[in-house]
């Protein structure tokens, strides 16, 4: 209506770019629709034969062309809950470094570092990974790992290079410079007063930070938490060459495993049948949708509490 | 009297211990991600120094046996990205001024949420995507692996430029529309040209993030060991599929190849990032 307005008081050229800026901003909306929409389309077929028992169903049985997404959903979930257990705390480390401790030189040359490290290329990670850090891991971590909590199905096994163990650690680096950024972003907002009326009342810097700061700025450290446990989620190349694609439910960090990401590239240029290329099309569908659901929680979750911080004096 | 001096002293000596341990923690923590990066760096130089000579930047992919470069891989990657370009950043920057000049209300938000939810999109699965879209009906070609790029590119483009729009004051707006000229006139002539340093920062970022991005390659392009100068048509290659296609290879002279194709990508990457800070250090806005 404004812009038939706009037009009849004879200034066509406001209402024609406001005309093409909505309709670009439209073009969002529209290219998200189509990628769920083609995605649906293009698995019908394997939905059509699975059906949602797809879902807890682990078989994989490529020439007989029945498939289960079981083993992968678990694959996905567990390296991104593992690297995030060590990413996530390790990335707090950082942005209370950054932000509480560090001179501001310092501080932009460790900003400078985070982002580069975010900028490496997946594969690159993956290359690296698979010659430089399995063997390391393999060599200086792992074996005392194993001596003290070997006993564990979780750390059974010999350690290979091509695991779910330098899958996590892989997974971890790369999500690392989410979570401190993040991170650092939500403490630094956090308002000076907090940091000033508990340092007054005697407090030490830790007491300080860990009674005054990070409960201020919790809502938006855990929205950190989910969007880089969305990103682990998503992440492919790295895992895909790292993690060995062996598609089964594995019970040791030494183990090889395979995620939704990782077997869709693995296997995806050598898929034979159109039932096999539909199933991985569908493992692209299950993993958009959690990957979403994660993401849209962590939004609303940063959006909803953000507005109220916890902590201060209704603490 | 004398006992609860000392409480109160050891108590307070145990809070410093507590606050220097957890202090050192967070250097340590730092000290970690430093690491990190000095690891994969260093060994992608190393490494990669190693398999750059001539023969490395003028012949094609091999996955087999001795020898071969990056030739092909490396005209692939240039081309792809910057058919991503053509198309990602025009429709971006359109969507960013969208949001910033006329997105004050429900479908603004609406189209600012979805945007921020298309960066968290998994890459591989804009691959599969344009699979669906364009390589069903057309056989494997470059441009599809630009389009799956420009989806990527997009939001960050959007959410950059739309942030850099809003930090253009008012008052310059209103001065321009004080003077007569219509608003879109007014967006184009006055506020774009302030924030261009900023939208050029956004863009050099986003051309950052897809320059090393593999997943959404590998259906749309698929990587060809030949040359393809044609992006319209057939299998072509780049740089970090062959890294990805090359990282398998039981040779050592192939590995030997990726990790000069891999410090190409790092180097691409660590470039634009690099200028993308340059231009946002002397821009006019920020």
């Amino acid at each position: 209506m404004d812009l038939f307005k706009q037009l009849r008081r004879g200034n066509p050229g406001d209402a024609i770019f406001k005309g093409l800026a909505v309709l670009f901003g439209l073009s969002l909306l529209f290219i998200s629709g189509l990628v769920v929409f083609e995605l649906w389309y293009q698995s019908s077929l394997s939905r059509g034969e699975f059906g949602w028992s797809v879902l807890w169903s682990t078989e994989w049985d490529p020439p007989g062309e029945r498939f289960g997404a079981l083993q992968f959903i678990y694959g996905t979930l567990v390296t991104a809950l593992g690297a995030l257990l060590l990413a996530g705390p390790i990335g707090i480390g950082i942005a209370a470094f950054l932000v509480e401790i560090a001179p501001r030189r310092v501080d932009r040359v460790v900003g400078i570092v985070v982002e580069t490290l975010a900028a490496v290329p997946s594969v690159v990670y993956g290359l690296w990974g698979i010659f430089v850090l399995g063997p390391f891991l393999c060599s200086y971590v792992a074996p005392p790992l194993q001596a003290v909590l070997g006993w564990l199905p979780l750390f059974s096994g010999p350690c290979r290079s091509y695991s779910v163990f330098t899958a996590t650690f892989i997974l971890a680096i790369m999500i690392l410079p989410t979570v401190a950024a993040i991170s650092r972003d939500v403490i630094r907002a956090v308002p000076d007063a907090q940091r000033e009326a508990m340092l007054a009342l005697g407090a030490t810097r830790w007491e300080m930070f860990s009674r005054a700061v990070l409960p201020y700025a919790k809502s938006g450290i855990v929205g950190a938490f989910a969007l880089a446990l969305g990103r682990a989620a998503g992440e492919t190349m790295a895992l895909a060459i790292i993690i060995g694609n062996a598609p089964r439910i594995f019970t040791s960090l030494f183990d090889q495993g395979a995620t939704m990401a990782s077997i869709i590239a693995a296997n995806f240029a050598n898929a034979g049948s159109a039932m096999f290329v539909s199933f991985l099309i569908e493992l692209g569908l299950i993993l958009f949708a959690i990957t979403l659901i994660i993401n849209v929680s962590a939004r609303l979750l940063v959006w909803t509490v953000a507005s109220g911080p916890s902590g201060g004096i209704r603490a | 009297m004398t006992t609860r001096l000392t409480d109160v002293t050891s108590n307070y000596r145990r809070r410093k211990l507590v606050d220097s341990v957890m202090t050192g923690v967070a250097y340590v923590c730092t000290a970690v991600a430093v690491a990190a990066l000095g690891f994969v760096l260093f060994y992608v130089v190393v490494r990669g120094l190693g398999a750059w000579n001539l023969e490395f930047f003028t012949s094609t992919t091999k996955y087999f046996g001795e020898g071969g470069g990056i030739a092909n891989a490396l005209y692939g990657t240039a081309v792809i990205v910057a058919f991503a370009a053509l198309m990602g950043v025009p429709v971006g920057i359109m969507a960013g001024i969208y949001l910033a000049e006329y997105g004050e209300n429900r479908l603004g938000n609406v189209v600012r949420f979805v945007a921020d939810t298309m960066t968290g999109f998994p890459s591989i699965v804009l691959g599969l995507f344009v699979y669906g879209l364009l390589v069903l009906a057309y056989g494997f070609h470059g441009f599809a692996g630009s389009v799956a790029l420009a989806v990527m590119m997009l939001p960050i483009v959007a959410r950059t430029t739309e942030e850099i729009i809003r930090l253009v004051p008012d008052s310059i707006r209103e001065a321009s529309l004080a003077l007569g000229v219509p608003r879109w006139k007014t967006i184009l002539r006055v506020v774009i040209p302030t924030a261009m340093s900023g939208i050029i920062t956004g863009v050099i970022l986003a051309l950052a993030r897809v320059a090393g991005e593999t997943a959404p390659l590998i259906f749309t392009i698929l990587g060809n060991q030949f040359w393809n100068t044609d992006p319209f048509s057939g299998a072509m290659a780049a740089v970090s599929l062959f890294v990805f296609e090359a990282s398998k290879s039981p040779y050592e002279a192939v590995q030997q190849t990726a990790w000069g194709g891999a410090l190409v990508l790092v180097l691409i990457v660590l470039v634009l990032n690099l200028t993308a800070r340059f231009i946002a250090s002397r821009g006019s806005v920020r």
